[in-house]
């Protein structure tokens, strides 16, 4: 082989290596993420230096700051107009700073700050040899029902590691939505999924099904996550580099510097579109839309129910807020190409949620559904592909988000000796016994079922006008009807609870502690201004609403 | 040799890898299949980056080490729970949810 036949990739190791510039990195735009992430590690370095006892009051402490120091920053990079004016790109080409990223960012540190008050609720059991006990076991690592955990237990030993890992899981879920290349997508898809792998096995009560729940969600989380790195790399073929911008210009034929090897992979559709498809099948799968949802019921019905709440709303927010990016931004030019699939992607999602969860017995599984079905609602939002498509997916995502995890709290109120009484049987003449905590369910179910001023009829009137008006009046007659199947079975938990006789060995409603009640309360009173003063919201997310690329 | 050959090889290994995920029943060998298919991308990312001769792509490959290093602490340890609290790692039995 002659010396020019050989590659430019071997040849450059043996001529002398120039100054290599450092990065440069924007510390003040990316501080949202450099503050729950460094919290996180400080988190770790908590739950090893301090004595057992001030674990768990540093940890929530800890925690609870670093969030909204988290939020403090978004809002000062907002306020100094990097999600209008200012968007940029930041971090070498890596993270986007706009207003979808910033909106969506805002979101998830709001939702996560509630979401670990309910993580922290000690008052829901009652104590086990004088230690109040939270809803995670004792000690993860013991079998179920063996001497060692009821050593555990006696020992008041508590698994305050779930704190560092959500504030891990946090720290991914802020780089997706704003990640601006393939690879910072993927790596953050895993910041936040395998911290939320752990979390969904470490259930106090009814272990055998939280760590089933864990397995289920980890192989095939796993999977998926498989089949979103290999379109990752037939993309990375077909445009030779995986950041956006590239991508999009390769797609659009706007290429400047053309060479061989991009001249003939970028004739290759099919490396595009199998690529493009493998990628959306991995964001898909993390919404739980339909055919990709077959974790949702499972994982949602045996993670703890804190967990559960904090997974339906944030990484919800997440995914959506990174296939908007992947479709508005990289696809574009793939928009005749694209429409169709996810076309029948969200009937099927919308239509499928719907239907099944009315065969529900299980209060999480139907709220899994449930979350199955506002996945199909987000996509006809998505599908519209016009500015207002944006604004109103972010403006249902930050309202449902708040119905979400204030509906899996009030879950975690209602009790037996078992645990919670998931069974909807048991929810029956709740409405008499406790006639505040299932009108309160009733407000967060009816903001489900989009019924006029509450949250979700904002959001859902959003979603489909966004839609009839992108040209998908189709999709939106789908929308309605299986919103009116959706009402039905929202309606019927509403009726069983107030319209029923309650059973003399029902479940007891726990009196849960401020941070509980903070977080429904925060949910009510979400729904509740969304549904009737939505405009200042829908303004804001319509300010939102423009790319950077 | 061609580079394309190699992506042959990747997507044959990807295959293998998802055809191994939904046959196979033990939890630890349907895991050691989606290694397989990790694997497979990096082989996929390495062919590409030969062929446009940009170093992107071996730089994502050692991401992916590391990403598959920390599948495999998070799994396995979540797998060995369930194995040790029912002396089976199949995920048939793993069915308490099944309505």
């Amino acid at each position: 082989m002659s010396a020019t036949a050989v590659h430019s990739l071997w040849t450059t190791a043996a001529e002398p290596i120039g100054k290599i510039t450092a990065p440069k990195i924007e510390y003040a735009q990316l501080a949202p993420v450099l503050i729950v992430v460094g919290a996180a590690v400080l988190s770790v370095l908590v739950e090893a230096l301090v004595p057992r006892r001030g674990r768990y009051h540093t940890q929530v402490f800890l925690t609870v700051v670093a969030l909204a120091a988290g939020f403090a920053a978004v809002v000062g990079l907002a306020a100094g107009g990097y999600g209008s004016t200012k968007a940029q790109i930041a971090a070498m080409g890596a993270i986007a700073v706009d207003g979808p990223a910033l909106f969506l960012q805002g979101t998830i540190l709001l939702a996560s700050i509630v979401a670990v008050f309910t993580f922290a609720e000690r008052r829901l059991d009652p104590a086990h040899h004088g230690h109040r006990v939270d809803s995670f076991a004792a000690e993860a690592a013991a079998v179920p029902g063996s001497e060692q955990e009821k050593a555990a237990v006696k020992a008041g030993f508590t698994t305050t590691e779930v704190f560092p890992l959500v504030l891990f899981a946090v720290a991914g879920m802020l780089v997706f939505p704003a990640a601006n290349d393939l690879l910072t997508l993927f790596i953050a898809l895993e910041v936040f999924s395998l911290p939320l792998y752990v979390l969904c096995a470490v259930a106090r009560r009814k272990r055998m099904m939280s760590q089933e729940a864990a397995v289920k969600y980890f192989l095939l989380g796993a999977f998926s996550s498989a089949f979103l790195l290999f379109g990752i790399a037939l993309l990375y073929g077909y445009a030779g580099s995986v950041s956006y911008a590239r991508i999009a210009d390769v797609v659009d034929g706007n290429v400047t510097a053309m060479d061989p090897a991009l001249a003939a992979t970028m004739g290759n559709d099919a490396l595009l579109l199998i690529g493009f498809a493998m990628v959306l099948m991995g964001l898909l799968f993390k919404v739980g839309a339909v055919p990709f949802h077959m974790w949702t019921p499972d994982v949602y019905q045996g993670a703890p129910t804190p967990v559960t709440g904090f997974m339906a709303a944030a990484t919800k927010v997440a995914a959506f807020g990174a296939m908007l990016r992947l479709l508005y931004v990289v696809l574009p030019g793939l928009t005749w190409d694209w429409r169709p699939v996810m076309w029948a992607v969200a009937i099927v999602t919308m239509l499928g949620g719907a239907i099944v969860a009315i065969t529900q017995t299980d209060i999480k599984r139907l709220l899994a559904y449930s979350s199955i079905a506002h996945a199909g609602f987000l996509l006809a939002g998505v599908i519209a592909a016009t500015p207002d498509g944006v604004s109103s997916v972010l403006f249902y995502l930050g309202a449902y988000s708040f119905v979400t995890i204030g509906a899996f709290a009030v879950v975690t109120l209602v009790r037996d000796a078992g645990g919670e009484a998931t069974h909807l049987s048991k929810w029956a003449g709740l409405g008499r016994r406790s006639p505040l905590v299932a009108a309160v369910f009733a407000v967060f179910l009816l903001a489900f079922a989009g019924i006029p001023l509450t949250s979700g009829f904002a959001g859902k009137f959003a979603v489909f006008k966004a839609a009839a008006e992108g040209g998908a009046g189709g999709l939106v007659v789908v929308g309605v009807l299986s919103s009116a199947v959706a009402a039905f079975f929202y309606i019927r938990v509403i009726v069983l609870m107030f319209f029923s006789e309650p059973k003399v060995d029902g479940p007891t409603v726990a009196v849960p502690s401020p941070l509980t009640m903070t977080t429904i309360g925060v949910g009510v009173a979400v729904t509740l201004v969304l549904g009737l003063a939505p405009q200042y919201f829908l303004d804001l997310a319509g300010q939102a609403s423009v790319f950077v690329r | 040799m061609n580079p394309v050959n190699y992506l042959y090889l990747a997507a044959l290994l990807f295959t293998i890898g998802a055809a191994g995920v939904l046959i196979r029943r033990n939890a630890i060998v349907v895991f050691m299949c989606v290694e397989l298919m990790l694997n497979a991308c990096n082989l996929a990312f390495v062919a590409f980056s030969r062929m446009h001769g940009n170093l992107d792509g071996q730089i994502i490959a050692f991401f992916t080490m590391v990403v598959a290093a920390a599948e495999v602490v998070v799994g396995l340890a979540i797998i060995v729970s369930l194995f040790r609290a029912r002396h089976s790692a199949s995920v048939d039995d793993a069915s308490l949810m099944k309505l």
